[in-house]
């Protein structure tokens, strides 16, 4: 998905700033712009600002500084129930003391439709998620994954051009949880609604979002596709938060048409694609991923030592963590396919990766 | 073939349905076992003596056990008749051998309570009835002509019941006549019904201002953190801490004529210098008073509750488009119902119970049904009674118990 | 000594002990300025004079204790200071021991007790030690010139403001029909018919609207401290307390008094039951009533302790001679609460002023 500007952002954060006690700054001035229909993902760890703003948007926290646009107008003072923004929480709030169908209804009820009208509108969005049997059961009476669908049923049922979901699957067990993601991807594909979902499961995030927004202490550190944000991290914390990763310790020593020479010390220099890294005799942290090194020393390719300290078997491949540079949590991802060398723990060989595959970030 | 059914057997061969209620009979015993200990204490000290008391509003043996000649020729009577020699015959031995036991009080008083003189009639009687001589009948008139009529006859065979129901007719304006049969009390000393029903509204509103107070407090301590939340429930529990007087003086200091309250209604201009309001030593002392009192009880079950319902119920209420008020009507109130009946059931039911507070605060009109049980328990010495108006108490809180269970639901109630 | 010997030592002064503490006698009264009167009278001397111990326990009246220790077979008291119609009740009903009036000492004139004791004192379960009096009080600043007899109580034209009135129909009843013109000697044989009773309650109409009703001694001087009542029947002894020790504006008025006895009784089954005789008739003597009247301004139940009585213990200057119920001049229209009379009718009375009061 190309960039969205501020002008076309359907929601639109404008330097936002949020604290609580106003010593410290929970939300650093935000800048996001979020497309119309988009599945945006906010993903970070806990503590980073992502629920807060989140919050922001569906009107529970104000913002200190700046300004919050919904389709074009501020909303910092819409009272949250008349922004008409579906939500999912974390638990589900589902009201314990109506049956599924009262709860669908709820939204409806106080919007005024006709009865008739709500309960065509509540047997739509029960359908949507094949819960229609449900229909007049409690909440205490339904399974996790049961109750999920109906939050989300709900969240859905008045239409809402934009939905909010805070860690939505946080409470399933890892099966159920793939299964949903799924789901609710499928739903936000044929509904075309707008959705922004919080989440710290880095694998949720890639694999539901058009665009993720990787938060780390108030401030966006990478905002991106799945793929570019696993490809090409632009910085140390984002390599490293987003799927698995090794990283060494260098000094630059020169940079040269968007290629850095790098010092890995004890005099051993390797190539690196400069990405966000210093000018000459600045530290820099390098990236490679484990799937991305080869075991031997391949032509084009830098070689270096390296000890087998683990193996770990895995089925579709086997896990080799080895002692590479100085770190011993280099790790590297050995196809179990034939033809290919069998490890031994104790045994030294050669690892060597492609300098485009190999990143040179901020130290 | 597979019709046949064949009972399971367990590896040893026995029915498994036998071994598994063997199992289960072990554990059952084991945690009978374990509440034992509480469960003896509470027939020990609460159950049995409760029930020894209570029995108490229907069984009165006394003048039965101390006269019991005259209470075997009264038997056959309608206590309509005339009393016949032979009654006075018996009448007059029983007297002699009350005398003689130091008794003679206990069935004086006893009689006394059905017919007012009839305690000094006995007693002095008594005291002559050893140099009587028969025909008993003329003799005892002559010691006294009240022995003729038939109105002292008739409060002995109505004394004489063992079984009577004639207490728990008081306790509700009836009165039991010597014929066992039961009538409306005359209008002057009509008050018990008049009493329940008033203890009834007082504990009503009672039960309602601690409800309309406590809420938005329990509201309020349930949105706050722990830390400042437990300092507020201290100064919460603040009166249980001071003392029954203290209290009361407190109170008295606040609320009279020249106190506090009325020092500034007269300030403000609400009220002149000369017409204060009475704010103590009535009704309305009583529930300000009993308000007060209670309002932890409500408060403490209701903050329970209230902690337990998550902050997003209402957040997804407001999501969905309900105004702060329908989020609150429609979501918070029905979750916080729990802790409304919970609370609402413990005031009520103390409420009823309360006396020392009306006593102090109450004045003419402020008094309460348990301000008469303890006048029957402490100063009358009429326990019979007191026990009567305890059980018609007892049975109305279970009655209302009852109903609540049926409108409401007792497993729809959390106390903690 | 070796080790045996002093065991059986040892054993021994336990014993010893063990008897000693038998010699300690529970005592139960009202508590406050009238316990420690019968203190300083009393207890303290009687335990100078035979070396026993006195446990002093306090009660706030009635006899649902004695009742329910009696009835339980665990009696822990062993004399009980009681009113006039609790110890003819409890006598009644079989609570209280039989006191033989022979164990009484006579008068220092040799006087025998049954003639010293005022008609009344003495009776079977029971001897009275004081005698107090209901009477009404008012507060000197509310009025240019104070009332003066019962039926100014009772008249708010002349005398205006609330009054205050003890929440029962004992004392109440006689004091209406006393106001109403009745004489003192006629007020308990007129109570007897149902017109009395219906006059008497007709008389409390007329004041029912600006009564504050009170039930615990302690209330009516607090409540004219406070100036809730502008007068209020009280018991004398409190009345002089406020004014002699708290220098309250309040002044009594003795007319249509009514006076009553406290009394000693001993719970059928007392621990200590021979004791218990022994410290009654030894309290109960002319010198030590006299001595109490020093503490507290209730009149000794002993005609001849009248002329012992000296003045208030802590304002020597003032004689308590005076501000006694039993003084010549606030005796003269004077009325002996009639315990008979209460034990014949209190039940149906207090229906009646209960009913009445909730109207």
């Amino acid at each position: 998905m190309s960039t969205i500007s501020k002008e076309d952002g359907f929601v639109v954060f404008d330097h936002v700033q949020k604290s609580y006690d106003g010593e410290v700054l929970v939300v650093k001035d935000l800048n996001l712009y979020i497309g119309k229909g988009e599945f945006l993902t906010m993903l970070g760890p806990s503590g980073s600002g992502k629920t807060t703003c989140l919050m922001m948007l569906a009107g529970f926290e104000t913002a200190t500084y700046g300004d919050i646009l919904l389709d074009g107008k501020p909303i910092n003072h819409i009272p949250p129930h008349k922004r008409g923004i579906g939500m999912v929480f974390q638990n589900y709030a589902l009201f314990p003391h109506m049956t599924v169908g009262e709860n669908l209804s709820f939204p409806l009820e106080v919007r005024g439709q006709s009865k008739s009208e709500r309960e065509a509108n509540v047997i739509r969005a029960l359908d949507m998620v094949q819960m229609v049997d449900f229909i007049n059961r409690r909440p205490a009476q339904l399974s996790g994954g049961q109750q999920q669908r109906i939050a989300l049923a709900r969240s859905l049922v008045f239409e809402p051009e934009l939905v909010l979901m805070d860690e939505p699957l946080g409470a399933l067990d890892k099966q159920l949880r793939e299964h949903m993601q799924y789901e609710i991807k499928h739903l936000h594909d044929r509904l075309g609604v707008t959705v922004v979902y919080v989440t710290h499961d880095q694998s949720e995030a890639l694999t539901m979002s058009d665009r993720v927004a990787v938060f780390e202490d108030g401030v966006i550190q990478q905002l991106a596709s799945p793929s570019d944000l696993y490809e090409r991290p632009e910085n140390a914390f984002v390599a490293q938060f987003i799927g698995e990763n090794n990283t060494l310790k260098g000094t630059v020593k020169s940079v040269k048409d968007g290629v850095a020479t790098v010092d890995y010390g004890s005099g051993h220099l390797g190539e690196a694609m400069a990405i966000n890294c210093g000018e000459a005799g600045t530290a820099a942290t390098l990236s490679v991923r484990p799937e991305r090194v080869d075991i031997g020393a391949k032509s084009n390719a830098q070689a270096v030592d390296a000890k087998v300290l683990e193996l770990i078997y895995l089925g579709d491949h086997i896990r080799c963590r080895m002692s590479v540079l100085g770190n011993d949590d280099f790790v590297v991802k050995v196809a179990n396919a034939s033809g290919q060398k069998h490890l031994k723990v104790g045994e030294t060989t050669k690892v060597s990766w492609a300098k485009e595959d190999c990143r040179a970030l901020d130290a | 073939m597979s019709d046949i059914s064949v009972p399971l057997v367990a590896a040893d061969g026995t029915p498994l349905r036998k071994k598994l209620a063997q199992a289960m009979f072990k554990s059952r015993m084991r945690a009978f076992g374990l509440v034992l200990p509480l469960l003896a204490f509470i027939i020990v000290a609460f159950i049995i003596p409760i029930i020894s008391l209570l029995w108490q509003g229907v069984h009165d043996p006394r003048f039965a056990s101390l006269m019991p000649r005259t209470t075997e020729v009264l038997k056959p009577g309608d206590g309509k008749s005339e009393p016949t020699e032979k009654m006075f015959k018996a009448l007059v031995a029983d007297l002699v051998a009350t005398k003689k036991d130091r008794t003679i009080g206990q069935v004086a008083t006893r009689v006394n309570r059905e017919l007012a003189g009839a305690r000094s009639l006995f007693t002095s009687s008594a005291r002559k009835a050893k140099k009587l001589e028969a025909p008993f009948k003329q003799s005892l008139i002559g010691v006294n002509k009240k022995w003729a009529r038939l109105d002292v006859w008739q409060g002995m065979k109505t004394s004489s019941r063992v079984f009577t129901p004639g207490y728990l007719a008081k306790a509700l304006d009836f009165k039991l006549l010597a014929d066992g049969s039961i009538v409306r009390e005359d209008k002057s000393r009509r008050i018990y019904v008049m009493l329940l029903l008033r203890t009834m509204k007082i504990s009503l509103i009672v039960t309602l201002s601690t409800l309309v107070l406590g809420y938005p407090i329990a509201y309020l301590l349930s949105t706050l953190s722990v830390r400042t939340s437990n300092l507020l429930l201290i100064l919460v529990l603040l009166p249980f801490w001071t003392s029954l007087l203290v209290r009361t003086t407190a109170w008295i200091a606040m609320l009279q004529a020249q106190g506090v309250m009325n020092d500034l209604f007269v300030l403000f201009g609400l009220t002149s210098d000369g017409e204060r309001f009475s704010l103590i030593y009535n009704q309305t002392g009583t529930l300000i008073a009993m308000t007060h009192i209670l309002l932890p009880f409500m408060i403490l079950p209701l903050y329970s509750v209230m902690k337990t319902i998550p902050p997003s119920y209402v957040r997804a209420a407001k999501s969905m488009g309900a105004t702060n008020a329908t989020a609150f009507r429609r979501v918070y109130f029905p979750q916080s119902i729990p802790g409304i009946g919970a609370g609402a059931i413990l005031v009520f039911i103390l409420a009823i119970g309360y006396y020392i507070t009306p006593a102090l605060v109450g004045g003419q009109d402020g008094q309460m049904i348990s301000n008469l049980i303890d006048f029957h328990m402490r100063k009358s010495l009429n326990w019979n009674f007191a026990a009567a108006l305890g059980l018609v108490l007892l049975v109305i809180v279970m009655f209302l118990f009852w109903i609540y269970d049926r409108v409401i639901g007792i497993d729809n109630m959390k106390l903690g | 000594m070796n080790i045996k010997s002093l065991l059986i030592g040892a054993a021994a002064s336990a014993l010893l002990a063990g008897a000693l503490s038998a010699g300690e006698l529970t005592v139960v009264s009202w508590g406050g300025a009238y316990t420690k009167s019968q203190v300083e009278a009393y207890q303290k001397p009687w335990m100078a004079k035979t070396g026993n111990t006195i446990l002093s326990e306090d009660y706030n009246g009635g006899l649902s204790e004695v009742k329910s220790q009696v009835e339980a077979g665990n009696v822990t008291w062993d004399i009980v200071d009681v009113e006039l119609s609790d110890a003819v009740r409890g006598c009644d009903e079989g609570l209280l021991e039989p006191i033989d009036p022979a164990i009484l000492p006579p008068a220092p004139d040799g006087t025998p007790a049954l003639k010293d004791f005022i008609p009344g004192a003495i009776s079977d379960c029971a001897v009275a030690n004081i005698v107090w009096s209901t009477i009404y009080a008012y507060d000197t600043t509310k009025f240019a010139t104070g009332p003066t007899t019962m039926a100014d109580f009772f008249d708010l034209k002349k005398f205006p403001g609330k009054r205050g009135m003890r929440k029962g129909p004992k004392a109440n009843l006689e004091m209406a029909l006393a106001a109403d013109g009745v004489a003192a000697k006629d007020i308990y044989p007129l109570l007897m018919t149902p017109e009395g009773v219906d006059r008497a309650f007709a008389k409390l109409d007329t004041i029912k609207d600006s009564v504050v009703w009170w039930e615990a001694g302690a209330q009516p001087p607090q409540l004219l401290a406070d100036g809730e009542v502008a007068m209020t029947t009280a018991y004398n002894g409190r009345i002089f307390n406020a004014v002699a020790a708290e220098n309250q504006p309040f002044k009594i008025v003795w007319d249509g008094q009514i006076f009553d006895f406290d009394l000693w009784v001993i719970p059928k089954g007392a621990p200590n039951k021979d004791l218990a005789m022994d410290f009654l008739a030894f309290s109960t003597a002319t010198k030590q009533l006299a001595a109490q009247a020093s503490y507290i301004s209730y009149g000794p139940a002993r005609l001849s302790s009248s002329a012992l009585v000296g003045n208030y213990i802590t304002k020597p200057s003032l004689a308590m001679g005076p501000e006694m119920p039993t003084a010549p001049a606030n005796f003269k229209t004077a009325l002996q609460n009639d315990s008979a009379f209460w034990a014949d009718n209190q039940d149906q009375l207090n229906e009646r002023f209960n009913a009445w009061l909730a109207q």
